[in-house]
């Protein structure tokens, strides 16, 4: 049954170019759905997750993004639609349907009476296909081999994360699926694992990252959706999606006061404001470059120009808390600014 | 995968301390009964029990005389014990989700967990019948048994007939870890899994004392602890085995049945 299923679908790529394309993508939710009794967990998501994608899923505490991870995994059963991991419907197919696919939702668990490495044995047993061989590897691979002779149940909490990034690699996968990995992590771990993210991406692996972290995602994802209430808010490009908000800027330079002047009176900057030690510029990326070129010319160094997490913040918010509620103004300077500033002065 | 899978439930019971609760519950039991007729030989010819009453004479009436003691209680909490929690301290813990990402499907996690029950429930059977069977023939040797029927039945046959009468006691204790089974799946919660399956069979206990109700008796799930007397009488008493068979099968049948369905179809959320 399930041959003549899996045979029917891989005929469908050859009989149509464009929809062949759409037959292998990663991950296909149209019209999701998953209702508890009254609450309405998720509520009509598509997403679209196409190869190579480094794929942020944000969204605020109760937003659905672990129930539609869990569909996705087939660990739940949607109550309306249906989502399709490389074609495969992980309801009908059963774990043929995860072939190639891996990762975790919530934190993930294991055993705590066996240690680690029996931990990735088990699984490897499951997984068969040489996956026993690889288990030194993934160890290595996420910093564990020291620790593995011990049991779980002594594990802390970032071990135990990392023992679910090494036991998803256990199954070679083209597809993982991350559910908040970093949470919970030291800022060293969460460095970490933000590393490894980016050079599993670099292999090859499409990776579904969901998140409440703007700084996570905006220094690993290309493609986004956000969600609120069980609802897209925003599927697309990060960069498109910051473009729409129009980015901010924050500019210091040798003479700050003229720099000021200047920039008020530059076409194309629609606001210039002076913020402690420096200027705070709304503008795209085009007229910033422009105002730089004119700074210049005028004789004003420029110490920093860095793009400003705070507006993805700001549009963030007024995506998932709705157009009523004001943008927090005076916030980027303090809180988020400092976080996100590493990743962001390296675009 | 099947086979890999139940291979590696049996693994995760050996590593478990709950699985040695139950095992040491029955070869306990058995070795103090031993230990203390020892020190305390009485020769009571007027119990009620003929096993009872050959105690002193051969060793090979202890292990009979317990599987009647134990068979009652003892044997189906330690078969309920680990089918009980089988499936929901997976759920406890959140492992599921861990091991149904993998390559295997649910009905073959699902076939190796309650594999793995049964197995238990035969090991603890057979375990608590070797101790019994050693200590009794270490402290009061490999003689002939006399019979419920009062047949003289030589030292090996005897010996046979004990190995007989366990497996068959095996046909209502998987009908209970089955159950076990069956409520680890639905209820998700271990402790109430354990006492829902002895509750269960408890219940129909006191179903069986209601006036007017004794004509269901030989359908309850307890009346076929006993299915094995029949060995032990010359001839053989073939009926209530076949009794026991059929109606266990018509226990155990929809109860892991229904435990398939809830767990292949199930939400796994939580953890
Ligand atoms: N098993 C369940 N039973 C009842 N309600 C549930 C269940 N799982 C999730 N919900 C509800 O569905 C909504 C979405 O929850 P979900 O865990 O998917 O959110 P999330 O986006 O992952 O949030 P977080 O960022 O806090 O992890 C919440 O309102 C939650 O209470
Ligand atoms: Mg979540």
């Amino acid at each position: 049954m399930s041959d003549a299923a899996s045979a029917a679908t891989a005929t469908l790529p050859a009989a149509s170019a464009p929809a062949g394309a759409e037959e292998t993508q990663p991950v296909k939710a149209r019209g999701l759905v998953k209702r508890y009794d009254d609450v309405l967990a998720v509520d009509h998501i598509d997403l679209n997750v196409r190869t190579g994608d480094v794929y942020g899923f944000l969204g605020p505490n109760g937003a659905g993004k672990t129930t539609t991870l869990r569909m996705a995994l087939g660990l739940i059963t949607p109550t309306e639609g249906k989502v399709e991991l490389f074609g495969r419907d992980p309801l009908r197919r059963g774990a043929a349907a995860l072939e190639g696919v891996a990762g975790f939702v919530e934190a993930p668990r294991f055993y705590p009476y066996l240690t680690g490495r029996k931990n990735l044995e088990l699984l490897a047993a499951l997984d068969g296909a040489g996956a026993k061989e690889r288990i030194n590897e993934v160890l290595e691979v996420v910093d564990l081999a020291p620790r593995a002779k011990h049991k779980v149940g002594g594990y802390s909490h970032g071990m135990r994360q990392r023992l679910g990034i090494a036991a998803a690699l256990l199954r070679r996968p083209r597809l993982l699926i991350l559910d908040e990995p970093a949470t919970g992590l030291d800022p060293a771990g969460m460095r970490d694992m933000r590393e490894l993210i980016r050079r599993l991406a670099g292999e090859g692996i499409t990776v579904l990252l969901s998140s409440h972290q703007l700084p996570e995602v905006q220094e690993l994802c290309d493609r986004v959706a956000i969600v609120d209430k069980g609802r897209v808010v925003y599927e697309g490009a990060l960069s498109e999606l910051r473009r729409q908000g129009g980015a901010g800027y924050r500019l210091r330079t040798s003479d700050n006061e003229r720099a000021l002047a200047l920039a008020s009176a530059h076409g194309g900057i629609e606001q210039a404001t002076s913020v402690d030690g420096y200027v705070r510029l709304q503008a795209d990326e085009r007229d910033v470059g422009a105002l730089s070129v004119a700074l210049g010319r005028e004789g004003i160094a420029i110490l920093a120009l860095t793009p400003e997490l705070a507006t993805l913040e700001d549009l963030f918010f007024s995506l998932t808390e709705g157009p009523t509620s004001p943008t927090p103004s005076p916030s980027p300077t303090s809180g988020s600014g400092s976080a996100s500033g590493s990743g962001q002065e390296r675009t | 995968m099947t086979l890999t899978a139940y291979r590696w439930e049996l693994r995760k019971l050996i590593s478990q301390k709950r699985t040695y609760l139950g095992l040491g519950l029955v070869i306990v039991l058995p070795l103090f009964f031993v230990i203390f007729q020892n020190f305390h030989q009485r020769h009571d010819h007027g119990a009620d029990n003929i096993f009872a009453s050959q105690i002193g004479q051969s060793g090979l009436a202890t292990p009979v005389l317990m599987l009647l003691f134990l068979s009652v209680f003892m044997l189906p909490l330690a078969a309920a014990l680990v089918a009980g929690d089988i499936v929901a301290a997976e759920d406890g813990n959140g492992t599921l989700k861990t091991i149904l990402t993998r390559s295997v499907n649910r009905g073959q996690i699902f076939a190796a967990k309650a594999l793995a029950a049964m197995t238990y429930a035969t090991i603890a059977v057979f375990l608590s019948a070797l101790v019994a069977t050693v200590g009794g023939v270490a402290s009061w040797g490999f003689n002939h048994v006399v019979t419920y029927s009062g047949t003289v039945v030589s030292a090996p046959e005897a010996l046979l007939l004990v190995f007989a009468a366990n497996s068959v006691y095996l046909i209502p204790l998987l009908t209970v870890a089955s159950i076990g089974v069956l409520l680890s799946t639905v209820t998700r919660n271990s402790a109430a899994a354990v006492v829902g399956t002895i509750g269960f069979t408890i219940v129909l206990l006191i179903i069986a004392q209601i006036p007017g109700l004794e004509g269901i008796r030989p359908y309850l799930l307890h009346e076929q602890y006993e299915n094995w007397h029949g060995l032990l009488r010359t001839p053989t008493d073939w009926a209530p085995i076949w009794h026991s068979l059929w109606v266990c099968a018509l226990y155990a049948g929809p109860a892991l049945f229904a435990a398939y369905l809830v767990f292949l179809r199930r939400d796994v959320a939580g953890g």
